[in-house]
Order: C-alpha cells, then sequence, then structure tokens
C-alpha cells in the first residue's frame, strides 16, 4: 500500500478512536463539562496534561529548530519541561486546594476585585487564542502533505473535529480523548527515532544513540556522533552544534520566558483542578513531566539524527555533493511542497549544503520531524503514523485552549461578572457557543496566519509570563498584597510585553536585531522582563495602598496546607 | 485552622518554604547555571560521548527537573503528615 493510503487508514482510525471516547464520556453537568469531577487519576491526568501541552510546535517543529540551531535549541528544551517545576512546586498544591474551575476565578477572589477578574479574563483569552491560532495551522499542514488536499481544506477538517469533542465532551471527554492522543503521539514520536538510532549507531535508546559512535556503513563510521556533527559544521561554515551563536543574556532570558509562562498557561493550569486531592495535584505535574520526557529527551536526538543525515544524502560521504538525478524520493517529494529548493548555483548538476555561499539548497525546519522517517527509509507505516501523531498532538492542544476560552466566556465573564442569574444549563449553552465563536476565528486565523507558527506559540508564553505568573505566585506566597498592586502590575506586564512584540514583529520589522533590543533581549524573551516589572509595580503599588484586608489573608492561609480541601466549586 | 496551634502553623509553613527553596536551588543550578552560565567551561569534560555541558542542557536538565518533582511529592507528604495536615 502507498504512503497516502496508509495515512488515510491510520490517521481515520486515531479519529474513530478520539470520537468514540468523546461520545462515552459526554458531560452531563457544568461541573463535568469544565473539570471532569475532580475524579480523574493523576496518572491519567498527567498524561492528559502532556497531550495538552505538547502542541504541533513540539511535535512537528521543535526537533527541526533544534537540527538547525544545535545547542541554540536547548533554551526549547529547558524551557518548556522546567515550568513543570515551577508548577509542582509553587503553583499547582495551592490552586487545586483553592478549589475554584479558572485562572481568572482565582485572581478574581483572591484579589476580591471583578476588574482583578476581567483583566484575567481578558489576559487567558488572549493568550490562548495567540496560541490555538498556531495549531489549526498545524493540522493544516499535515493534512495537506499527506493527503493532498490544499491548506484551507486541510484546517477545516481539523477544526470540525475539534469542535465535535470539545463541545460534546467537555473537560471529561477532552481528558480521556487526550490519554488515547498522548499513546498516539509519544508511539509516533519514539518509533522512527528507535529505527534510526539503530541503523546510525546501533543503539536501541536514541538518548544514549545520541551521544554514541556511528555505527558501521555509515559515513564517519567510529567517531562520535556529535563529533562528527562539529566537524561537518566547521567545514560547512555553519556555527559548531554543541556551541551556539546567542548570546547568554538571550538564551537566559528565552528559557526563563518559555518555564514561567509554561507555569502562567491558564489551559495547564487547569489541569490540575480536575485531581481529586492536593497530593494528586502535586503527582499529577510529575507524572506530566515523566510524559512530557519521553518527548523531550527523544527530540535532541531526532534532531542530531537528522542533521547528520540530512548532510550525507545531500551532500554525501565524501562531502561532494550528490548527483540531483540520484536523489532519493523524499527530497523530489518535498520539493512539491515548496518546503525543499534546490538551486543549481555552480551548474554541476550536484546538490550542496553548507552555511556559506556554496549552499544550494534550503530546507524548512518545519519538515525534519515529518520527513525523517523518510530520509532514514523507513516502511510507509511508520511515515503514516508520524503524520496521526501530528494530528493528535495540534488537536490535543486545540481542545483544551477551546475550553479555555469557552469557560472564560460562559463562566468568568458571563456567571461571574455580567449576568450572575443564568441556569447551569444556560451557562453550558454558552460555553459552547463561545466554543464554537472560538473554533470558526481560529479557523480563519489557521488559514490565514499572522506569521510563523512557533513564533506565535512562543509569543503566547511571553504573555502568559508576563502577566498571570507574579499575580498567582504573589497571590499565594504575600498575602499582604492587595487588589490594586495585582491589577497595576498585571496591566504593566501584559502591556509591556504585548508593546515590544508588536514593535519589532509587526510595526519595525527590519529593526528586529540585536542592537535594538532592551538589553539585548529578543522580542521571544522579553516576557523575562515584563514579568520582573509586573512583580516591581505590583510591590510598589501594592506598599502605596496598604495590605490587603484580613479575611483575605485569612484564605491565603487557608490554602497553604492541604487538609480540607474539597471538590472544585463555583 | 486545621493546626494545632499558631506556632505549629508557621512551622509548617517555614518547612515548606525551606523545601521549596531548596528544591528551586537546584533546578537553577542544572538548567542556568550548568546549561547556560557555566556551559562553555563545562563542556571541555565528556560524559558519555557528550561535552558535558551541552548534555546539561539538552538532557541532564530534564532528568533532574523529574527527580526534583518527585522528591517534592515524596518530601512534602511526610510534611504534611507531620504536622497533621494531610487530606483524609
Amino acid at each position: 500500500m502507498d504512503i497516502q493510503t496508509l495515512t488515510f487508514i491510520i490517521v481515520g482510525l486515531t479519529f474513530a478512536l478520539y470520537i468514540a471516547i468523546a461520545i462515552w464520556s459526554r458531560a452531563g453537568s457544568t461541573s463535568d463539562f469544565y473539570v471532569a469531577s475532580g475524579g480523574v487519576h493523576p496518572v491519567m491526568n498527567g498524561m492528559a496534561t502532556a497531550a495538552d501541552w505538547m502542541s504541533a510546535a513540539s511535535f512537528i517543529s521543535m526537533a527541526g529548530i533544534i537540527a538547525f540551531a544545535g545547542y541554540d535549541g536547548s533554551v526549547y528544551l529547558m524551557g518548556w519541561t522546567g515550568g513543570y517545576v515551577l508548577l509542582a512546586l509553587c503553583l499547582a498544591p495551592y490552586l487545586r486546594k483553592f478549589g475554584k474551575f479558572t485562572v481568572p476565578d482565582f485572581i478574581g477572589d483572591r484579589y476580591y476585585s471583578q476588574t482583578a477578574r476581567t483583566i484575567a479574563v481578558i489576559c487567558a483569552i488572549l493568550i490562548s487564542f495567540t496560541y490555538i491560532a498556531g495549531q489549526m495551522r498545524g493540522v493544516g499542514v499535515v493534512f495537506s502533505r499527506f493527503l493532498e488536499v490544499d491548506i484551507a481544506t486541510g484546517v477545516f477538517i481539523g477544526a470540525v473535529i475539534v469542535f465535535f469533542y470539545t463541545v460534546l465532551g467537555g473537560m471529561k471527554g477532552i481528558t480521556y480523548t487526550q490519554v488515547a492522543q498522548y499513546c498516539v503521539l509519544a508511539f509516533a514520536y519514539l518509533v522512527p527515532a528507535i529505527f534510526i538510532s539503530i541503523y546510525m549507531t546501533g543503539h536501541v535508546l536514541p538518548q544514549t544513540g545520541f551521544g554514541a559512535t556511528i555505527a558501521q556503513g555509515v559515513a564517519g563510521e567510529g567517531t562520535y556522533l556529535l563529533d562528527r556533527l562539529d566537524g561537518l559544521s566547521a567545514e560547512l561554515g555553519l556555527a559548531a552544534y554543541t556551541s551556539g551563536i546567542k548570546s547568554k543574556i538571550d538564551v537566559f532570558a528565552i528559557t526563563c520566558a518559555l518555564m514561567v509562562g509554561t507555569a502562567g498557561l491558564p489551559h495547564v493550569i487547569v489541569r490540575f483542578f480536575t485531581v481529586p486531592k492536593v497530593r494528586d495535584a502535586r503527582r499529577s505535574a510529575g507524572w506530566a513531566l515523566v510524559f512530557i520526557s519521553v518527548v523531550y529527551l527523544t527530540a535532541p536526538s531526532i534532531a542530531g539524527f537528522a542533521k547528520v543525515n540530512l548532510i550525507n544524502t545531500v551532500n554525501g560521504p565524501d562531502l561532494q555533493g550528490v548527483e540531483y538525478e540520484a536523489a532519493p524520493d523524499w527530497v523530489k517529494n518535498w520539493e512539491k511542497t515548496g518546503l525543499i529548493t534546490w538551486e543549481d548555483k555552480n551548474d554541476d548538476g550536484k546538490m550542496f549544503y553548507s552555511g556559506d555561499d556554496r549552499n544550494e539548497m534550503t530546507v524548512d525546519r518545519d519538515i525534519m520531524v515529518l520527513a525523517n522517517p523518510e530520509i532514514a527509509n523507513l516502511p510507509a507505516w511508520v511515515v503514516a503514523l508520524v503524520a496521526a501523531g501530528g494530528v493528535a498532538a495540534a488537536l490535543s492542544t486545540s481542545a483544551g485552549l477551546l475550553l479555555v476560552i469557552s469557560t472564560s466566556v460562559s463562566h468568568d465573564l458571563l456567571k461571574r461578572t455580567l449576568t450572575p442569574n443564568i441556569t447551569d444549563k444556560q451557562e453550558l449553552m454558552w460555553a459552547r457557543v463561545a466554543a464554537a465563536v472560538a473554533i470558526a476565528l481560529s479557523t480563519w486565523f489557521g488559514i490565514n496566519p499572522p506569521g510563523f507558527v512557533a513564533q506565535v506559540v512562543a509569543f503566547a508564553f511571553g504573555l502568559a509570563a508576563a502577566s498571570f505568573f507574579p499575580a498567582i505566585i504573589l497571590g499565594i506566597f504575600y498575602k499582604r498584597m492587595n487588589s490594586t498592586g495585582a491589577i497595576a502590575g498585571m496591566i504593566v506586564g501584559i502591556v509591556f510585553t504585548l508593546a515590544y512584540i508588536i514593535y519589532f514583529k509587526f510595526v519595525n520589522p527590519a529593526a528586529n536585531t540585536a542592537d535594538n533590543w532592551l538589553f539585548g533581549i529578543s522580542p521571544e524573551g522579553i516576557g523575562t522582563i515584563g514579568m520582573l516589572l509586573n512583580f516591581i509595580v505590583s510591590y510598589l503599588v501594592h506598599k502605596i495602598t496598604g495590605d490587603a484586608p484580613q479575611d483575605t489573608q485569612d484564605l491565603v492561609e487557608s490554602i497553604r496546607y492541604p487538609r480540607g480541601a474539597g471538590g472544585a466549586t463555583h | 485552622m486545621a493546626f494545632k496551634s499558631e506556632e505549629l502553623a508557621k512551622a509548617y509553613w517555614r518547612d515548606n518554604i525551606s523545601l521549596v527553596l531548596k528544591l528551586l536551588a537546584v533546578w537553577f543550578i542544572v538548567s542556568y547555571g550548568f546549561g547556560i552560565i557555566l556551559v562553555d567551561w563545562l563542556n571541555q569534560f565528556t560524559f558519555f560521548g557528550f561535552k558535558l555541558g551541552f548534555w546539561f542542557a539538552q538532557q541532564g536538565s530534564i532528568i533532574t527537573f523529574v527527580i526534583l518533582i518527585f522528591v517534592y511529592v515524596k518530601r512534602m507528604a511526610a510534611l504534611d503528615n507531620k504536622y497533621e495536615v494531610h487530606e483524609e
């Protein structure tokens, strides 16, 4: 069977599975819709959180970025995992004890202020929306390559599927669907990595194969893979793989923004309300990181193997270039999508890839994971499996984000602020209407994306870092913090970060170089400064306006120990 | 108030904070310390075929993060039991 038929079958089977689970676990009540009655086992919840968390950016794009950026790509590896330590130690158990459904709920109640709640709702919608627009695009890219439909159709099909199981299932449906999606995406990520590791180094584990010597029969046999990469890079005029070119302060700032942003993302935080106990919230974060690590520890290996393979295939074992006529099928397949191009500058009929002016190839980073099984000549079913994994990653994240948008509107905005008298049934209906509107808008952004997927996603983290993280941390660890301080901090943080990103990315992109950046920090890392500003402004305003009232301080005291945690309530 | 006295409540919170700070110190050292600030110096050592600084940035820090969370879960459970504020 050819790759396309197999892709139809495998992606179709996984879809059938997700939809069956969504129907089987239909939400019966508002509380089911939001948090699955607090009845999800921590290991299951960890797995669902991992699927929720790992988006198209993690699955499709990250290993490709690392393959081309080498050490500099570590910002994503450390940034997107280190945030879970902050979540587990500083946020999850306390928010679970607090026992509300959403992040704006916590902000509104802790800071005894409707203004604070409304600002938090706006931040949550802004962050989730920035994030989801990229996911829809991710689904579209996978479909358009493997099903040979145009990207608009691909985005549309994905949107219909996401809509169905978010609206029918709510959180409970999503949780179990996401468990299934995690299994699909982890399997799809690991299988090709293991095959390639065995072929390149003889190691079954890609994690150790990455540091091993190259196996017999492969170019460069006997040398360490990483030494080979550094050697090739030097020879081809690329930056050394194991050391980067980004400035230290920028690497520091981006890592920090991604870590803190992870801990402030509303769709991740809400996960920790769905477990029965405070202790389970802590364990859940640990399990989530275990499941995420399975993919994140494999990613740098895939990146390294893919880079060596790419250079071997294009430049040949003797590094003289390979005849274009003799190029393997995958080069020609991907050329059709325009994501690989070859321009024969010196008219020798050979392909050549390098970091200097000898270069004749442009290779899109985002294709590395999808093309990897083809590059390594793996069977067609593995290629189809990777497509199914990419779709699972994008769909699971979109569903979680949609749920945040719909609960923000129906619960935080309508029920808690504008129309407190609506019934549970009406609230649930509004949640579904909000999900429908959000999906229609994100489909439009998926077809007409405002920028590259990975960039847009990184900005969502910066915004979360600069708005929610300080307000939540101060809310738990500094009981005297008052509403005026928190509100001022959130506004300054998010406005500063948003303005910096918009200026360098949209208003004046020509000025987007290290010389013009504040302290040499790129727009991807500026959330770190936004977060610091938020902390400073909150503290100063609090000093001027006085302590929070006593009953709020007592409330904060009570979330600091686990005893007495009930189920999540309105 | 779940605690028998104000002092016990304070002591529990102090122990909690000190545990969290210790773990966060490790968190900071492996990622920002070994993975970013000291990476060039650490790269002179090799570890199973990896340059050590590079290994911390791409694998070591992630492994440490997982261990940190489970240490926290275990130590906090012990702390909750000691002060009798665990969930029934």
